[in-house]
């Protein structure tokens, strides 16, 4: 009984191994295409009551209903259906590449844009020009709204993926109430690495307050890379990945440790203990919500979403007249990326066209109906964000100085981050960089152990140092 | 034999087949995403060469042994041991309280049970701190590994206890009486009386337990590992290759490394079971 | 009483309120936070209110996630006691060369299933069974990781039932499915009772698998809606989290407690060896 088990078990493992997996894809971008009844799914990391919930809210209550009205219209029966996540992102990228592998999920996927090299890298996933067809893709209207930058968080190898569905910047926030204590003006603006730790030094007398909170260590996870390690590596003049090199142990980053060696070695400036607690970028946003951190390097979604009075996660209730924001400055002026003063990193994600979807056309439809104007619009729901479309946000940016400023003075001098295959594994030996320069280690020591974990994940020859 | 056949048949569809199928991907270069996702390689024994020699595996195959020997070896043993020992004799009702405190520790969900620990713990507001009066002392990063086998002995020590329990009534009383009547002390009683009719109870108790703390993932709940992979026992690392890293084939030769512990374990008990009999 | 005596008593209540407050002291969390008005991840007097509770109950997963947990826990349970039962009992009553071998080989492989590393294999066995997005299969892969615990645990309850019992109902022209269901199940009930309440609190917690192998939001079980419970930067959402932990906790509290008041939970005679 057993061995026969055993045996339909290891015949059944061979099968699957060699290749008997999942199903035949078709690749006529026409297929289904004058379909009557058509069925639809979308997925993203979104649920309602709980991560990104608005988000779910949105397509299940505005974007779906109107779709399928609209199909209506043309005599097609449309069913759709948003099955959401609400999972960490690695938890979800996991289901994703879970689908993909098997050959279904969903038709329409959320994927964060820093994922499309290494799926695409192994052909996961395909560009929409392969899956709807060029011409089609091209006469989408909406393109024409979506700045190049916006545009470049779908795109690998010069292929569009997908559409790109808003984006983000990083600045330096800070405590206007503290900086009046502290002496420091309320409209701070440093000009480099040193203006930056002064104002830290000043903030460091009042009693009971972080002065700065830099995000460092494994815990923080990408926050570590997004908000902290590689603003400050892009206003040193290098970015992480140039001409297909990383850079390895180099004077560059060799300066980014010794940073944050500066802020969290001992000198008071920042609060080790803070980065290595496992919940501890909550505990950053909840207190600099207190007063009690001076400044804080974060994405634009500290304003919008977390210090929000009404509706965010840790409301501040004095957001408005307390909180100051000024762009990162380069390590000095005019040593950032392309000699800029002034330096910051954007992100964000998209969505794309499975393609193993039965329905390419139509799934195409969808993602420009859930592009459209109106639809984004309908998404902030009154609320501002910087969204993907420039007409939109002309009119919902203006009554928000915050994002203003980030759509207007940071994004233009933005970086984003290396869409290939190996960073997700090169961020992570970053934030090991960092964890060890806050847990006690020299710059250097930091610096000579990412190095030699680099070589193990891209290899000798793709790397620069010195 | 017609009784075992539908377990066989769940076991061997759910367990052995998967099971052989991780073996298998242990093998080569599977990853999540990337080329070697749709194209894996075999590559031979090259990821259990690589995890012997990686520091930080080693590391974390130090941190479990840590745990096992702290939290179920030591801490749910003997906690397990000692209230079975006191409770024996207390009134029904003080009994009862304490038996269903210990057990809802037991019962409760691991990802709620998180959240309570974070409570006590807590770097500010926690209640350890405020009993202990050691204001901002943030336990679960400045004494992970400590913090962790406190939390895996409260979580679960119930089991040991029922265990003993059940043990301890098939001591013969007579036995113990005679014990009382020569003035034998507590620690000698349980020395020369109790232990040699429990040891079988002993040893399959501090089997399944350990083999469950080796396997436990609730302390990637409280940690995720940290700080700086001090607290990365073999499941948290291999969550961490796997679905932070992608890293399928590694990841699963490792799972196989640690079943390989697990059987070292589970041998030397069955050693020490064949030796007493 | 002797001082001697009098210092032995009040050690013994030293010792066990000591131990009671090492255990009871973490769940104050579960009373106070629920009905705090800023619920935090400390302890304090809480600021009365109920506002976090009408807050889950409005939640839109919350309490069905509860019953596709019931859903899912029970069947696993279900297969699993049953299953244990019927094999731990025939693993008992026949001789087979290397079962104990067997047993551990498979405890240990449970081991590797149970883990992150088989997913994969999981997840393709699931999708080519047509199982993807469905409890009952769901079910099926939590209880086929808990069987060998279940029949190792079962198994020391059964070889305890004395023979003479089985022996007697057999002269009286039982068949073996009669002398299982009435003389040895009977017996090994606490037994049972313990794998039922094991069973269950282990499915009850499982994230991974669920999370993985169901798609939609309304078919996940609370252990997944649990991880959800954030904001959009995945900072922990506290007014539901306290009230969802409590309501998240009683189904497991009751079955334990009902199934102490009607079998005893005590390992009586059980595991040994």
């Amino acid at each position: 009984m057993r061995r026969r088990a055993a045996l339909v078990a290891v015949t059944a493992m061979t099968m699957v191994l060699s290749g008997c997996l999942g199903q035949p894809q078709n690749a006529d971008t026409a297929r289904n295409a004058d379909a009557k009844e058509v069925t639809l799914t979308i997925t993203g990391n979104a649920v309602a009551g709980g991560k990104n919930s608005a988000k779910a809210a949105w397509m299940t209550d505005w974007v779906i209903p109107r779709f399928v009205e609209e199909q209506k219209r043309k005599g097609v029966t449309a069913t759709v259906r948003f099955d959401g996540n609400g999972a960490g992102d690695e938890d979800y990228k996991t289901k994703i590449a879970l689908d993909l592998k098997t050959g279904g999920g969903a038709d329409i996927m959320a994927i964060d844009g820093i994922w499309i090299g290494e799926f695409a890298g192994g052909k996961q996933i395909k560009s929409l020009d392969e899956i709807v067809g060029r011409s089609k893709v091209d006469a989408w209207e909406g393109w024409k709204q979506i700045p190049q930058a916006v545009q470049s968080v779908g795109v690998f190898e010069n292929q569009r993926y997908g559409v790109p569905d808003g984006t983000d910047g990083r600045v330096l926030f800070y405590n206007k109430k503290l900086f009046a204590q502290a002496g420091l003006p309320a409209d701070w603006q440093p000009r480099s690495w040193d203006e930056l730790l002064s104002a830290g030094e000043a903030l460091k007398r009042l009693p009971g307050v972080t002065p700065i909170q830099l995000n460092a260590g494994t815990a923080m996870g990408e926050a570590t890379t997004m908000q902290g390690l590689l603003p400050l590596l892009a206003g040193t003049g290098k970015p992480l990945l140039t001409n297909g090199k990383w850079q390895g142990a180099t004077s560059n980053l060799k300066d980014v440790l010794g940073l944050y060696q500066r802020v969290y070695g001992g000198g008071g400036l920042g609060d080790p203990l803070l980065q290595q607690e496992a919940k501890g970028r909550d505990k950053s946003f909840a207190q600099f919500a207190e007063h009690k951190i001076g400044i804080l390097m974060e994405s634009d979604y500290l304003w919008r979403a977390v210090l929000e009075p009404t509706k965010g996660a840790v409301k501040m209730a004095d957001r408005d007249s307390s909180v100051g924001w000024a762009m990162i400055p380069a390590q000095r002026p005019g040593s950032g990326v392309r000699g800029q003063d002034f330096v910051s990193m954007s992100g964000g994600a998209l969505n794309l066209i499975n393609s193993n979807t039965k329905y390419p056309a139509q799934a195409w439809e969808f993602l420009q109906f859930m592009n459209s104007a109106d639809a984004v619009k309908a998404r902030l729901g009154g609320a501002a964000q910087i969204t993907q479309r420039t007409d939109v946000n002309n009119e919902v940016l203006a009554g928000d100085p915050m994002l203003s400023f980030v759509a207007q003075k940071v994004l233009p001098l933005t970086e984003y981050r290396p869409g290939v295959a190996n960073y997700t594994r090169v961020s992570s030996a970053l934030q090991q960089a960092t964890a060890d320069v806050v847990s006690g280690k020299t710059a250097q020591d930091a610096l000579n152990a990412y190095q030699e974990a680099l070589k193990k994940i891209v290899g000798e020859n793709e790397i620069v140092s010195g | 034999m017609g009784f075992v056949a539908p377990a066989l048949l769940l076991i061997a569809v759910f367990l052995i087949f998967p099971a052989l199928w991780t073996i298998y991907i242990g093998l080569t270069n599977y990853e999540l995403t990337g080329p070697n996702a749709v194209a894996p390689q075999l590559v031979g024994i090259d990821n259990f060469v690589n995890a012997l020699n990686d520091a930080l595996f080693q590391n974390s195959l130090w941190l479990t042994a840590l745990f096992v020997l702290g939290s179920a070896v030591i801490g749910q043993n003997i906690l397990g041991f000692v209230l079975a020992w006191t409770l024996r004799k207390a009134k029904p009702g003080l009994r009862r309280t304490v038996e269903s405190l210990v057990l809802l520790a037991w019962i409760l969900p691991s990802t709620v049970v998180a959240y309570l620990w974070f409570a006590v713990l807590d770097r500010d507001g926690g209640t350890l701190n405020s009993l202990l009066g050691s204001e901002g002392t943030a336990w679960l990063v400045e004494y992970p590994m400590l913090s962790l086998i406190v939390f895996n002995t409260w979580r679960g020590t119930a089991f040991s206890m029922l265990l003993y329990s059940s043990a301890l009534a098939a001591v013969p009383p007579s036995q113990l009486e005679t014990a009382r009547v020569v003035g034998a002390s507590g620690w000698q009683t349980v020395r020369d009386i109790v232990f040699p009719h429990i040891r079988g109870h002993v040893l399959t108790n501090t089997l399944l337990i350990s083999l469950w703390t080796a396997n436990d993932f609730s302390p990637f709940l409280l940690t995720a590992g940290g700080p700086n992979h001090a607290s990365e026992t073999l499941p948290v690392f291999i969550y961490r290759q796997a679905l932070e890293g992608g890293q399928l084939g590694y990841a699963s030769a490792i799972s196989l490394l640690l079943l390989l512990a697990n059987l070292v374990v589970a041998a030397v008990y069955l050693w020490l079971l064949r030796r007493k009999s | 009483m002797s001082p001697l005596m009098m210092v032995r008593r009040i050690g013994f209540y030293v010792v066990i309120a000591v131990l009671m407050a090492f255990f009871a002291v973490p769940m104050l969390w579960l009373a106070s936070a629920p009905f705090d008005s800023k619920p935090g991840l400390g302890l304090r007097w809480p600021d009365w209110t109920l506002d976090n509770v009408k807050t889950t109950f409005e939640h839109p997963y919350a309490l069905a996630s509860l019953w596709n947990s019931l859903v899912i826990c029970v069947v696993a349970t279900a297969i699993t006691a049953t299953f244990a039962a019927l094999a731990a009992y025939a693993l008992s009553r026949v001789r087979i060369p290397g079962r104990d071998l067997m047993l551990y080989v498979l405890l240990l492989l449970s081991s590797v299933v149970t883990g992150t590393a088989a997913m994969v294999p999981i997840f393709v066995m699931m999708f080519q069974l047509g199982l993807i997005n469905s409890q009952f299969g769901t079910a099926l892969v939590i209880a086929g990781g808990m069987l060998p615990a279940a029949i190792f645990i079962l198994k020391d309850f059964v070889d305890s039932v004395p023979r003479s019992y089985e022996e007697s109902a057999r002269v009286f022209g039982a068949s073996p499915f009669q002398v299982l269901t009435h003389v040895v199940l009977p017996v090994a009930r606490p037994g049972i009772a313990t794998i039922l309440v094991w069973a269950f609190v282990n499915a009850w917690g499982n994230f991974l698998l669920p999370f993985l192998l169901i798609r939609e939001v309304g078919k996940q079980p609370g252990a997944v809606l649990l991880r959800t419970l954030q904001d959009e930067g995945g900072s922990a959402n506290l007014t539901v989290i306290p009230v969802f932990s409590l309501l998240y906790s009683i189904p497991v509290v009751v079955l334990y407690v009902l199934v102490n008041k009607r079998y005893g939970f005590r390992f009586h005679g059980g595991i040994k060896s």
